[in-house]
């Protein structure tokens, strides 16, 4: 179980930018946050991960308090960040240094295998297009096994047609080993096709805003009236959010965004 | 210089994979930008060669290429050829080791560190904005007329481009990149191993280069101001003796032996740099 507790973050600037947030993710379960720009969800995502502290409140898993960086959280960032000196094999098995080669070579293969990428194995990252380097990343995450997958827009600078073929890719791969996610976007169709759960953030502090859960079974249809239902319901909260009052009416929230 | 041909050299194998026939293309492209480069000089050097043979010019202030092409077989076959060389390597081959070391300790410290750039960075820049050379009178009063000054002054040389160009190559190092290291839980060796030093190295073989270059500059300065041998001295014994063939043979033993150290390095660091191609499909592009 992945606990916040009154998570709250102040840059040494002075900004407020994440404020009294807690949630509770039970393993296996995918999370998505939403929220305008500003509102925190990078913050949030940082802290989870250990790459930031946080000033007040902690994230705990499973009984161990997140300070640093933690073998059983992964990260897949909102560009690939592959290393450039690396083959794609080689940036696979990077966070696998303390395995013998034998053993890290076939957790690679069979990673590459399973992100459709086996015969990228041998090529330098440059030679990738944009949505097979972030498949590249992803299995450079899923390859080490964490029990949670941290996500911040993963997906956010590719286009439509791939950004949705990677929504389904990254479901797909959840099944494996049904790791934790938590996935920061600002795509609420993406939210609605990836989560069980979507939390909304409001900005100036980022705070929690709303908590929706999505019970849509998968494969998700697009389409479908609830899909839309889910949609207004999360436009309408995020509207509430941006506008710090009660929504008008969920068509006109749609409409604006 | 030919820097750009020498990308090219390092990048070839990597492109090699996908198919063979646009490397031969960009093969063929190479040799004829070399063949075009060499027609000019190649075209006045044997017009001067004909027109000292048709007795237009006795060649003595200018001479041809036979001329030389003879000086360096008599100074090659007397071994003199190979003593002054090796007088002359072995001072760059010190100075270079001495200024590279120098300058790559600072350079990291300097771009490792915020406070130890604020105490050293703006003293190292003001010794750089002096003229190298006005250092020799001085070095000289030190360390003596023999190698040692020679030595300090091709050090100085070298040091102040491997300083700035390791400071510089750290202090650009991707913070993006760094944090996929953390996310990994790397400690701090293999933090510098696996993310730092791959990530520097491109700078840094740039940086070993231009000192490199700057090393074969103040050799010359050095051996002008005072030496027994080396392929300076012979530049010197040339003009005092009238003996212009001699001054053109050590120039160009100069430029064989400074672009082959060059080659040297780029070949050393070349299998630590085949995933950096971007200039050369720039440059074939």
């Amino acid at each position: 179980m992945l606990i916040l507790k009154d998570l709250g973050k102040t840059y040494v600037n002075g900004v407020r930018a994440l404020d009294a947030v807690s949630l509770d993710v039970p393993p296996g379960e995918i999370v998505a946050v939403v929220g305008g720009s500003g509102c925190g969800k990078s913050t949030l995502l940082r802290l989870v991960s250990g790459l930031d502290r946080p000033t007040d409140g902690g994230v705990v898993l499973d009984g161990d308090e997140i300070t640093a960086p933690h073998e059983r959280i992964g990260m897949v960032f909102q560009e690939p960040r592959l290393l450039p000196w690396l083959t794609v094999a080689g940036n696979v098995g990077f966070g696998l240094a303390a395995l013998a080669a034998g053993e890290r070579d076939r957790r690679v293969a069979a990673q590459l295998a399973r992100v459709g990428l086996a015969d990228k194995a041998a090529v330098w990252p440059r030679e990738l297009s944009g949505g097979q380097a972030q498949r590249v990343a992803l299995a450079r995450a899923l390859v080490t096994r964490p029990e949670v997958l941290l996500l911040d827009e993963p997906f956010s600078a590719l286009d439509a047609f791939t950004r949705a073929d990677l929504q389904d890719h990254l479901l797909d791969l959840w099944h494996d080993a049904e790791p934790t996610l938590v996935v920061v976007t600002h795509d609420v169709d993406e939210a609605i096709a990836l989560a069980d759960r979507i939390v909304v953030m409001r900005p100036r502090p980022g705070r929690i805003a709303a908590e929706i859960a999505v019970d849509l079974p998968r494969p998700r249809d697009r389409d479908s009236a609830v899909w839309d239902a889910v949609k207004r319901q999360v436009l309408a909260a995020l509207n509430g959010a941006r506008e710090g009052r009660p929504t008008a009416t969920a068509e006109a929230a749609a409409a604006w965004w | 210089m030919t820097a750009d041909a020498d990308t090219l050299r390092i990048a070839a194998p990597a492109q090699a994979g996908a198919s063979g026939r646009p490397r031969r293309k960009e093969g063929r492209r190479r040799w004829r930008g070399v063949a075009l480069g060499l027609a000019g000089p190649v075209a006045a050097a044997a017009g001067w060669e004909l027109a000292v043979r048709a007795g237009l010019s006795d060649g003595r202030l200018v001479p041809p290429p036979s001329r030389i092409a003879e000086t360096f077989a008599d100074l090659a076959a007397t071994g003199e050829l190979a003593r002054h060389t090796v007088a002359t390597v072995l001072r760059v081959a010190a100075g270079f080791g001495l200024g590279a070391l120098a300058g790559t300790l600072m350079g990291a410290i300097a771009g490792h560190s915020g406070l130890a750039r604020s105490l050293v960075d703006p003293t190292l820049q003001a010794l750089r904005a002096i003229p190298s050379i006005a250092w020799v009178p001085l070095f000289i009063l030190w360390l003596g007329i023999f190698e040692a000054s020679k030595v300090a002054l091709i050090a100085v040389g070298v040091f102040f481009p491997v300083y700035l160009g390791v400071m510089g190559a750290i202090l650009s190092v991707d913070r993006k990149i760094v944090e996929v290291g953390r996310i990994f839980r790397l400690s701090g060796p293999a933090m510098v191993r696996r993310i730092l030093l791959p990530a520097v190295l491109p700078g840094y073989v740039v940086s070993l280069r231009a000192g490199l270059g700057l090393g074969w500059m103040f050799v010359v300065a050095a051996e002008f101001m005072g030496a027994s041998e080396g392929l300076g001295y012979l530049l010197v014994d040339g003009q005092q003796l009238g003996k212009p063939a001699e001054i053109v043979a050590a120039i160009v033993a100069f430029a064989v032996i400074g672009k082959t150290t060059d080659w040297l390095l780029v070949a050393a660091t070349a299998p630590f740099l085949r995933w950096e191609d971007v200039v050369a499909q720039g440059e074939t592009g």
